[in-house]
């Protein structure tokens, strides 16, 4: 008998795929209207040329994983080798493993807010608590009210679940909340049902702005009035370069039930381990328990496991600070590119953390056509237009600052400026008359 | 017919990479259901030692757009001598550039919608613009603007009155630094694929009919079910016959090889106005080519096959 097995060979020479062209077809007629909502666009082909190696990419929206400290991870491993292999690769409860919750309600209450731990279930990424909070509440043709830019990663499941989408404008203090009480009075008037308003309060994805604390209170009172439901993406909140935090919607509410809140570790640890979590009303949260089952049953055991026995053996603070001090300097150096860089027609916000930078360019500059311009000078950032369900958008850009070196991104925004520079004075070629 | 080595080029820096991969995956799959030896290369600086190493007996480049439909591959493959797919370098380089096409087309008397050529320059540097009035009233509104050299409707607008004009020209010269503006000919989207080299002959009028859009754009190109598509199209039988003359006259005017589409208009005065000659037609599920090919009945593998017999080498 051999002593080790043969080894599986790693090159696997797949039989030849069976579907032509011609029976591509025969899925058209059966895909699900919510499967068929999503197109083709352009711009979604321009940006997968961002992954080429020799572009520097603004695009993604990755945090800096080269920072988390290899022996930390490699004595958390040890630990779950030594004593919880068996549970570490089972099933787990839907809700996600208590003791992680315990800790969930602990960095919570890190920014003031005072949570339950039954009222908490651990998901797969912040994204699935966004998808749950989507998927548990709207009907297709429901209305669903967000920024203006939101959340791109938020469209997929809008999408899916046929959200009507109305965006309210932000300003640098974040949700317009007297423009959103308008919509609100406006969709009422015509028998419109709003089903939730998602917002990112701090550090916005991806407009780069925080909601003032006047702002946060006034729209607290609004959904206590409207009986509007909130649901607050937190994924940011830690991310803070200055200043002090500012209370969560989640804690304006008081427990009074009319926010769900979503956060995740993907942004104070590392997105590789795909857990985050949602905080709901018991009533809400069944419903979410039900939605996750047919999810995935259940988020990883095994990072959930990493996770806990992290933080119980290191302070995660720590590595937040070492993070935010990269992600700072980072930031600094993006604001300064831009200052020397961009034309004075642009404009762009100034945040105090997170991860983003919304600039906006003079409106006869569409961004998804200016991507091809910035391939081809070998830098990418994301197109406005993926922030927005309704077309608009298309004047600005989003700049990530978190993922690449600051002596890259001050060339990848020189490159840029040129190209932007470039594309103002063939404009004013072309408008003779214009100023 | 005998297995052999094929090697197939695909991805690039293009800004169709996108649908290069797409059609690449299916000419792939065909080749390796046909008993080929498949070496699938997505092209990136490498591309000469790749090939040097790898010895394929023969190239099927299924790259759109820049780098890989205009005669850039082709003139590689030449030196490299390396028998490859399409038409030849001078042929590629004449169908990629619209403006180059559309004068050997009027020369061999095929009707193409009137248009201006412009390069960036010409606004910067010699206040073209200037001449925007008198290009509008020469041709008329609505103006197409198109970038000279680009595929899959990318940087293409329609500008409905003067106004629209230059952030139309924006568009398109956000694509390449020289811009077209030809007269919007409103009536059918007509394709005409082609395949042969000595005796080429026309396959049968694919129409593009798409959903509540002015012209087949990008979404509407390969968004599947936005488009309806007809094949063969419902045309009077002469009609049918003059777009593949039509078609067959602009593909021997460019001097094409092994296969090519032809885009076309047929207005309401039964006229046919040729937009277009693609080298490298779209392979993708939602493409026209294998729409063609399968209501003439030839299958999808079956066109990959034959579109591989006719590889050769020469500009």
């Amino acid at each position: 008998m051999a002593l080790f097995p043969e080894p599986i060979p790693t090159a696997i020479e797949s039989r030849p795929a069976q579907i032509t062209p011609r029976d591509a077809a025969r899925y058209d007629v059966r895909f699900a209207s919510r499967a068929s909502s999503i197109v083709s666009s352009a711009m979604r082909d321009l940006m997968a040329l961002a992954e080429r190696p020799e572009i520097i990419s603004l695009a993604g929206g990755f945090p800096d994983t080269d920072s988390f400290p290899r022996e930390i991870f490699a004595e958390v491993m040890s630990v779950i080798e030594r004593g919880h292999v068996a549970g570490a690769l089972q099933y787990g409860p839907t809700e996600g493993l208590l003791e992680l919750r315990e800790r969930v309600v602990e960095i919570m209450a890190h920014e003031g807010t005072q949570a339950r731990v039954e009222d908490v279930m651990i998901t797969s990424g912040g994204q699935q608590a966004i998808d749950l909070s989507i998927r548990t509440f709207v009907d297709p043709g429901d209305i669903v009210i967000a920024e203006g830019p939101t959340y791109p990663g938020a469209v997929p499941s809008l999408t899916t679940y046929e959200a009507q989408v109305v965006h309210v404008p932000m300003d640098d203090d974040g949700l317009r909340v007297d423009l959103l009480e308008e919509t609100l009075d406006r969709l009422a008037a015509e028998g419109r049902r709003v089903k939730l308003l998602y917002t990112i309060p701090n550090f916005h994805n991806p407009a780069g702005v925080t909601m003032s604390l006047e702002r946060r209170e006034r729209l607290v009172r609004v959904a206590h009035e409207r009986e509007l439901l909130l649901v607050e993406d937190n994924p940011y909140g830690q991310i803070r370069f200055e200043g002090e935090p500012l209370p969560t919607l989640y804690q304006l509410d008081d427990g009074a039930g009319w926010v769900i809140y979503c956060s995740t570790f993907s942004k104070i640890l590392a997105p590789g381990v795909r857990v985050g979590w949602v905080v709901a009303p018991p009533p809400v949260l069944r419903k979410m328990n039900l939605g996750k089952q047919g999810a995935d049953l259940c988020t990883s055991t095994l990072t959930q496991r990493f996770i806990l026995e992290y933080l119980r053996r290191h302070d995660w603070r720590e590595h937040v600070a070492r993070l935010n001090d990269i992600y700072r300097s980072r930031r600094d150096a993006m604001l300064t590119a831009l200052e020397e860089e961009f034309p004075p027609e642009a404009t762009w916000t100034r945040p105090r953390g997170g991860l983003f930078v919304w600039a906006t360019l003079p409106s006869f500059i569409d961004t998804t056509d200016l991507i091809a311009r910035a391939i081809e000078r070998e830098v990418a950032f994301v197109p406005g237009e993926a922030a927005f369900r309704d077309g608009r958008g298309r004047h600005s850009m989003r700049l990530n600052f978190s993922y690449v070196s600051e002596a890259e991104i001050s060339e990848a925004v020189r490159r840029l400026g040129q190209v932007v520079n470039d594309m103002i004075e063939t404009y004013r070629a072309l408008s003779p008359g214009s100023p | 017919m005998s297995a052999r080595r094929v090697a197939v080029l695909k991805g690039g820096r293009s800004l169709e990479r996108e649908v290069s991969l797409r059609s690449g995956a299916n000419v792939e799959a065909a080749l390796r259901r046909l008993g080929h030896e498949v070496l699938a290369l997505d092209v990136d600086q490498h591309l000469v030692r790749t090939l040097r190493a790898e010895r394929p007996d023969v190239v099927f480049i299924a790259m759109h757009g820049k780098g890989g439909e205009d005669g850039t591959v082709q003139e590689l493959l030449e030196i490299l001598g390396i028998p490859y797919t399409g038409s030849g370098v001078i042929a590629s380089e004449r169908a990629m550039d619209k403006v180059a096409a559309k004068a050997e087309f009027q020369a061999a008397g095929v009707l193409t919608p009137p248009a201006y050529a412009f390069s960036q320059a010409a606004f910067r540097e010699l206040g073209a613009a200037e001449a925007l009035p008198d290009i509008e009233a020469r041709l008329g509104l609505p103006l197409v603007v198109k970038p000279a050299k680009q595929g899959s409707a990318l940087g293409v607008a329609v500008a409905h009155d003067p106004g629209e004009v230059p952030a139309a020209l924006m568009a398109a010269l956000a694509y390449d630094d020289r811009v077209l503006l030809e007269r919007f000919v409103p009536g059918r989207e007509l394709a005409v694929s082609v395949l042969g080299t000595e005796d080429p002959w026309a396959l049968p009028v694919v129409e593009a009919v798409p959903e509540g859009r002015e012209f087949y754009d990008f979404e509407a190109r390969y968004t599947p079910g936005i488009t309806r598509l007809h094949a063969p199209a419902d045309l009077p039988a002469e009609v049918a016959q003059e777009a593949a003359r039509v078609a067959l006259t602009c593909y021997r005017s460019l001097g094409c090889r092994g296969f090519g589409r032809v885009d076309m208009i047929l207005d309401a005065e039964s006229r046919l106005w040729v937009l277009e000659l693609n080298t490298i037609p779209g392979m993708t599920d939602t493409s026209l080519l294998p729409r063609a090919a399968e209501a003439a009945g030839i299958g999808f593998d079956e066109l990959v096959a034959r579109i591989l017999d006719l590889a050769a080498l020469g500009l």
